[in-house]
């Protein structure tokens, strides 16, 4: 498999625009009205190709997560029946919350009888992390319509952020294709974790022992970390993250989580105040 | 736990979860972005991952563990050696689960 962090939509490029000269400096995909005519893939279909390859070419940057999703998923259905919930109850959880590692938390604290309201604090605090996935992802969909909006924030998760917001920072993506782009990563996501979860409903326990397959999780987040350390600041924001999750992973409610993201914002912040934007 | 308490749960982890990820989504465009938010905004990919990741990596039973008797800590540094070269997903995600399981059959951590 060649594809890579970096230039993960590189199929939605066409040959064409990469022959002329001129398109380079509007920046990588995006395409100038003229350069259609040159790509011969554009000549045929109806409507808007170029939707459907970016669809597809998200989905297919996604294919490595998904396999690395799909233990993750295992888990959660396994130790959700193993919990005594449904399996309904399982697959329902999945479709309504679709957040895997607070599905998780939520599902001991369900089966032992604890209060709606101790499971809901749980949920918000380990999923505060997705606003600020949201406020970085607002630049590009922000002008979206509200169905949109709706949806591709309904299938936001750590991993369609990771895969997305690197190519859509850069200006890898062309400004109307980036909703089909991200619709390609995330119902793939989306398909895999509701499969993954009935799976292991099935399978039980029994799938996710062994092959310490858990570990693919921080390898996904380790594949999305780097390519985000751009330059010294970014560096800074990394360390300072870094740092203080080594301080605040005992915290309760996982909220050592949303701490050291914040102290590592703030330490991206601080260095680019104190090196200057030049020093990027 | 009832079947009704149940789903008011999950309803309410569901409401709440789709709130969080719609939040600045669906402000975009009705308020303006502060300066200052706008420029934090550029740090949250390399703040958040790295935040989620080194848990992951150095805690073992609840506390740091920082010795060559860690093999998630090793894996971990070898993955990001080869995300680092390679800027490959997939490449990546073999990587660390092979230096893993070479460094368990070794003997090494448990």
């Amino acid at each position: 498999m060649t594809t890579t962090i970096s230039k993960p939509n590189k199929s939605t490029i066409s040959p064409g625009t990469m022959r002329s000269r001129g398109a380079e400096h509007l920046g990588r995909g995006r395409l100038r009205s003229g350069d259609i005519a040159l790509d011969p893939d554009r000549s045929f279909g109806e409507g808007n190709p170029s939707r459907g390859r970016a669809f597809v070419a998200g989905a297919r940057t996604i294919v490595p997560v998904l396999l690395a999703l799909l233990p993750f998923g295992l888990a959660f259905g396994a130790t959700a029946t193993g919990n005594g919930l449904t399996a309904v109850q399982a697959l329902g959880m999945s479709v309504f919350v679709f957040a895997g590692a607070a599905q998780l938390a939520a599902v001991p604290l369900l089966s032992a009888g604890a209060s709606v309201a101790i499971v809901l604090l749980t949920v918000l605090v380990i999923n505060l992390r997705l606003t600020l996935y949201s406020a970085s992802l607002a630049a590009h969909f922000g002008r979206l319509p509200a169905g949109w909006k709706g949806l591709l924030a309904y299938l936001l998760t750590d991993q369609a952020y990771a895969a997305t917001i690197t190519p859509f920072d850069e200006g890898e993506t062309d400004e109307s294709d980036k909703r089909w782009y991200y619709l390609g990563v995330a119902l793939a996501i989306w398909v895999t974790w509701q499969a993954a979860t009935m799976l292991g409903i099935v399978l039980g326990a029994w799938a996710s022992e062994g092959w310490s397959l858990d570990f693919v999780l921080p390898l996904i987040f380790i594949a999305a970390a780097v390519p985000a350390i751009k330059d010294r600041t970014t560096g800074a924001a990394s360390l300072s993250a870094g740092i203080a999750a080594l301080f605040c992973g005992a915290l309760p409610l996982n909220l050592g989580l949303i701490t050291a993201a914040l102290v590592g914002v703030l330490g991206g912040l601080v260095a680019e105040t104190v090196l200057g934007r030049s020093w990027r | 736990m009832s079947a009704f308490t149940f789903w008011l749960a999950v309803a309410g982890a569901g409401a709440i979860t789709f709130a969080l990820r719609l939040s600045f989504i669906a402000l975009m465009g009705r308020i303006k972005i502060p300066v200052l938010l706008s420029r934090a905004l550029r740090f949250v990919p390399a703040a958040v991952f790295t935040a989620v990741v080194i848990p992951l990596l150095f805690y073992v039973d609840g506390a740091v563990e920082v010795s060559f008797g860690n093999e998630r800590l090793l894996a971990g540094v070898a993955a990001v050696l080869i995300a680092w070269r390679t800027r490959s997903v997939p490449l990546t995600l073999v990587g660390g689960m092979v230096v893993l399981w070479m460094l368990q059959l070794m003997g090494i951590g448990s």
